[in-house]
């Protein structure tokens, strides 16, 4: 079942195609990966499935129903959870009040306050944050405020979560245990759509992947597919790679 | 064990706040005219700064819009005031306040950072200059008599309206909501995916208090006796809440309180020990807070406290 699919989506800032015509799906329970050089789009894409920026023209649906048109708090609470780039964690507020937020405003139902406290403690022993609940989430290493907007992104119970960049700027070991991360999040069934440029992490974990440049769909496939896609490699390394052969 | 601790300080907060509320409560019957003139323009400083921190405190938005509501609440007095009694037309005066800070903050609560704060600054001069313009071209006067209420009952009603806005911002700051609007404050956007509907909480929280201030300007109106748009509009009345919070602190819930007591005591005792020096002692004082308390009066105590903790610890 398609849980997320998009159709002709297309974004201008000022006369620049960021989004040209993109067409993409995200099955349920997939995860799928979100690649291409900087600049391609990736980030605009999830503004525009999170509601944070409005398509200049095509739709996006969410199991069926039309999310383009929505706030973002809306798109939250409709079960789309999301990730930041730059991580923006609430910096003075304590680790569990941060996750807290998530589950007393994001979910689609509401929670009684002792419900959303259980809930946040739950997320917080699954990303292993819980000793630090107390401590304010700016005093965090890089690697735990990416677990905590994780968390956060959890809490509002999501049915597909958008991870923007969990591993860049992390060093190996936090790397593998972000990678481990994603699969425990697969595993609670919880659909993922990631951006992510380490590509030993995109290879090992995502069933499929879309690759974007310059606004636009070039290449989607299994990762298998998409090492061995001539233009993917040409979009990548440039043509001469291929001038050898 | 730390939860019992958090909720027994509170508890004592309650208790002592409580207390304090007690003995005001019948300070008319033993405290002098003067002394009782003198409480009410503390609570009124009180009311606008409280008011000012429920929304610009946790947010971040710099408001200075409070002269507005202030002003508003005044002006609905003078207008009203000898068409009906004291409870209503104080109701209307906050009622006011509240629907402008509901329109004013559907428009502009997108604008951020200065923006913001110059949007609302320039409400104030607007509403000044419209209501003089209307004053002068068509009631052909310039300023209006408000009815007289003797100095007890503007004291109850200043402290009733005292009292329903410290334990409004109280229970806002523990609820969720407290928890959202600082999320706000941190990063707007990361707050909004989270669920959190920013554009309805900011805008009814502003609404909220503006209404406090609406109402104290209701009540002032009728001590003052006098008004014109210059006086019920005064833009000292925008900075003013800015700077006591500022002063007393913002870190706790009780810092911008003691700030504008504070204040506001000193205000009256430079006017009238010091008139012709009033306003250079007054900046000064500021200065100096603004440069050497960042944290305010608040900040300078936490921060005794702590050398004194940890002086304590360090010896064996």
């Amino acid at each position: 079942m398609r849980i997320l699919e998009g159709e002709g989506v297309t974004k201008y800032f000022g006369g620049l195609a960021a989004i040209s015509n993109v067409g993409f799906h995200v099955d349920q329970g997939e995860i799928v990966g979100l690649i291409g050089p900087n600049g391609a789009g990736k980030t605009t894409l999830f503004n525009l499935i999170s509601a944070a920026l409005v398509p200049n023209s095509g739709v996006i649906r969410f199991k069926g129903e039309k999310i383009s048109a929505l706030k973002p708090h809306q798109v939250c609470r409709a079960g789309v959870a999301r990730t930041f780039q730059s991580v923006k964690i609430f910096g003075n507020i304590p680790v569990l009040g941060n996750v807290l937020l998530g589950s007393l405003f994001g979910t689609s139902t509401g929670m009684s306050s002792a419900d959303a406290a259980r809930e946040a403690m739950e997320l917080l022993e699954f990303v292993g944050l819980s000793t630090m609940r107390a401590t304010p989430a700016k005093d965090l290493t890089l690697a735990n405020q990416k677990r905590l907007e994780v968390a956060r992104a959890l809490a509002t119970m999501p049915e597909l979560l958008l991870i923007d960049e969990l591993i860049a700027g992390l060093n190996p070991t936090e790397t593998a245990l972000a990678m481990e991360l994603v699969t425990r999040i697969r595993e609670r069934g919880i659909t993922i759509l990631m951006i992510e440029h380490v590509m030993k992490a995109i290879m090992s974990i995502c069933d499929r992947v879309i690759v974007l440049h310059h606004g636009e769909k070039i290449a989607e496939g299994t990762p298998q597919q998409i090492v061995n896609s001539k233009t993917v490699v040409e979009v990548y390394l440039g043509e001469q790679a291929y001038a050898g052969n | 064990m730390n939860r019992t601790a958090i909720s027994s300080k509170n508890l004592l907060f309650l208790g002592s706040l409580f207390l304090v509320f007690f003995l005001l409560a019948f300070f008319p019957l033993y405290g002098s005219v003067y002394n009782v003139i003198l409480v009410t323009a503390i609570f009124m400083h009180i009311v606008l700064t409280v008011s000012w921190v429920i929304f610009s405190g946790p947010t971040g938005y710099i408001s200075l819009a409070s002269a507005a509501f202030f002003g508003v609440g005044i002006y609905t007095s003078a207008i009203l005031g000898k068409a009906f009694p004291l409870p209503i037309v104080i109701c209307f005066g906050a009622l006011a306040s509240f629907c402008l800070a509901l329109l004013v903050g559907a428009l502009t609560l997108r604008l951020r950072g200065i923006y913001f704060s110059m949007f609302t600054f320039g409400l104030v001069l607007l509403i000044q200059q419209l209501l003089l313009w209307y004053e002068v071209n068509i009631t052909h006067t310039r300023g209006r008599f408000v009815f007289v209420v003797n100095n007890t009952t503007i004291y109850y009603v200043m402290f009733i309206i005292l009292v329903a806005l410290i334990l409004t911002a109280y229970f806002i700051r523990r609820s969720k909501y407290g928890l959202a609007l600082q999320s706000i404050g941190e990063d707007e956007e990361a707050s909004a995916h989270t669920g959190v509907n920013v554009t309805v909480l900011k805008t009814i929280i502003f609404a909220v208090s503006a209404l406090f201030a609406g109402a104290a300007g209701a009540i002032i109106a009728t001590r003052w006796t006098y008004i014109d748009p210059y006086i019920a509009f005064n833009p000292l009345f925008s900075f003013m809440p800015v700077l006591m919070a500022i002063f007393g602190g913002m870190g706790q819930f009780y810092g911008p309180i003691i700030g504008a007591v504070i204040f506001a005591y000193l205000q009256e005792i430079l006017i009238t020990r010091f008139p012709y020096y009033y306003m250079l002692i007054f900046g000064s004082i500021l200065v100096v807070a603004i440069l050497y308390l960042p944290g305010g009066l608040v900040g300078l105590v936490q921060k005794l406290r702590e050398g004194g903790l940890a002086r304590q610890h360090a010896d064996p």
